[in-house]
């Protein structure tokens, strides 16, 4: 395929749209998160700033940048000023293979609304949440501290329990759609999601897309009450406020995979594509917050044991009854 | 454009490459270890093999070296001296020359290209990369696919009972 510059233009609009559609998304989740968790909590929450507290979020960006930048002297340098960008960029660039609408006629051209379409989608989502590891493992070990370290060698265990798991779970959904791709996957569940056919899956998926972004009730690598903030304790400023973007810019990417491997994506009635797929993620999204708000946080064996012995087996139980079941039809 | 891209990558991983043996820190070599790995990767996608890429990230630059720098955080190994002997340098330079003269015999020699396969770029682009992979290896590869999971299977029980104390 060559490329033309109307095609090349193309891209760079999706790709500064998209950008800014995720960044203004997190910043408004944090916003969202807060004022829901001050409702659960039978207070009122950040409501200052603006109508409702709309502007919190700009308020907060403008704290965060003019914050003092400081590293620690007995830390390592070099990793520590990288480790909060390589928890972000995995998390960003999910993002390039998720559609979020039916292609659209625009100007006569058919545009896809979708950045790359892969062959290989559902392994590229896996290689990049392996990766995003990185990040929480170096930030906590440049700090040289002990609590940070501890903080991340308990995330970096974590992450890699429920990645088997996650990846389990959704090796029937592969089955089901018979490919790796995105669209092809959406595609597939034109007349019935997914959850209908594949419920276990979904609650393992959901189960560890939580402790993939290590949430309540999986929050143990940064569990303030005994860790201060595990991996991230000694950032300030903007490197702090890149975890802490990172880590909603996960939940929104992890929820649209969600609602792209089980919900049926863009895909429903009456109103438009790209709506329904807002709709979905906004959901999830909610989901997260609610079970913050909710339950306790899991002990470390409780946590393990969780993973390894009952969602992994479970998943594997899972994709052999799917495989009979595809047989047998 | 593609040569120059290639350039690119080819220079960051021969350069990453070598920093993986002079860092004196180890978790610093093993991140150049990583970054050859994404280097390769970067080289399977532009070879149109993106399956390739993707297990190569996959397997290891998420899993086998997340494993290494686990290690070398619990031990916290910060840098390392190691006494270099003169021997070491004379045994290592003669094994290097080899290898260097040995490189260069065959690529004189021989052809550059290889063979080719019945696979086309066509082909794979048409039918996918994943689609081909897996019906070659349940079909004409359907043997040592199999004898490598018994084999998997065999490392994953002994790993299991030498880590378990009692069974």
């Amino acid at each position: 395929m060559t490329w033309t510059a109307t095609d090349i233009a193309l891209m760079l609009g999706k790709i500064v749209l998209l950008y800014a559609i995720i960044l203004t998304g997190a910043a408004y989740l944090v916003l969202a998160e807060r004022r829901i968790l001050g409702f659960i909590q039978d207070r009122i929450g950040p409501n200052r700033v603006g109508p409702l507290g709309l502007l919190q979020p700009l308020a907060d960006v403008i704290k965060m940048l003019t914050k003092e930048d400081m590293i620690p002297t007995a830390a390592d340098r070099l990793l520590f000023s990288l480790a909060p960008a390589m928890a972000a960029i995995p998390a960003i660039l999910t993002f390039a293979i998720i559609p979020l609408g039916a292609p659209v006629q625009l100007f006569g051209r058919q545009v896809h609304l979708q950045i790359a379409d892969l062959n290989v989608g559902v392994l590229f989502f896996m290689a990049l949440s392996s990766i995003a590891v990185y990040g929480v493992a170096l930030g906590g070990w440049a700090s040289n501290s002990k609590y940070a370290l501890l903080g991340s060698i308990r995330g970096l265990s974590q992450l890699i329990s429920y990645e088997l798991s996650m990846g389990l779970s959704l090796v029937p959904v592969v089955m089901l759609a018979k490919s790796l791709s995105l669209a092809d996957i959406v595609n597939a569940q034109a007349e019935m999601p997914f959850i209908v056919y594949q419920p276990v899956a979904f609650a393992i998926f959901l189960v560890s897309i939580l402790a993939e972004c290590r949430r309540i009730p999986f929050d143990l690598p940064e569990a303030e009450g005994e860790l201060v903030a595990g991996f991230h304790t000694e950032y300030s400023g903007m490197r702090f406020g890149l975890f802490f973007v990172g880590e909603y810019i996960n939940i929104i990417s992890l929820g649209s995979l969600a609602s792209l491997f089980f919900l049926g994506g863009w895909r429903g009635p009456l109103l438009p594509p790209v709506l329904w797929f807002f709709i979905k993620v906004g959901l999830f999204s909610f989901l997260f917050i609610w079970v913050r708000g909710t339950l306790p946080r899991l002990r470390y064996d409780q946590l393990m044991h969780l993973g390894w012995k009952f969602l992994t087996p479970l998943a594997l139980l899972n994709i052999l009854v799917t495989g009979w079941w595809l047989a047998l039809r | 454009m593609e040569s120059i891209f290639f350039l690119v990558v080819a220079a960051v991983a021969v350069i990453s490459s070598i920093l993986v043996v002079t860092c004196k820190n180890p978790i610093n070599s093993a991140l150049s270890l990583v970054m050859t790995f994404f280097c390769l990767a970067t080289f399977y996608v532009m070879l149109d093999a993106p399956f390739m890429a993707a297990t190569q990230v996959i397997v290891y630059a998420g899993a086998i070296m997340v494993l290494i720098i686990f290690v070398i955080m619990l031990l916290n190994v910060r840098v390392e001296t190691v006494k270099r002997g003169t021997h070491a340098v004379i045994a290592g330079s003669a094994i290097g020359l080899f290898i260097l003269f040995q490189t260069v015999w065959f690529l004189m020699k021989g052809s550059m290209t290889g063979k080719v396969g019945d696979m086309t770029k066509e082909q794979i682009v048409s039918v996918g990369h994943v689609e081909l992979i897996g019906k070659a290896l349940f079909t004409d590869f359907l043997l040592p696919f199999e004898v490598t999971s018994v084999l998997l299977l065999a490392a994953i029980v002994g790993a299991v009972i030498l880590a378990k104390k009692k069974i």
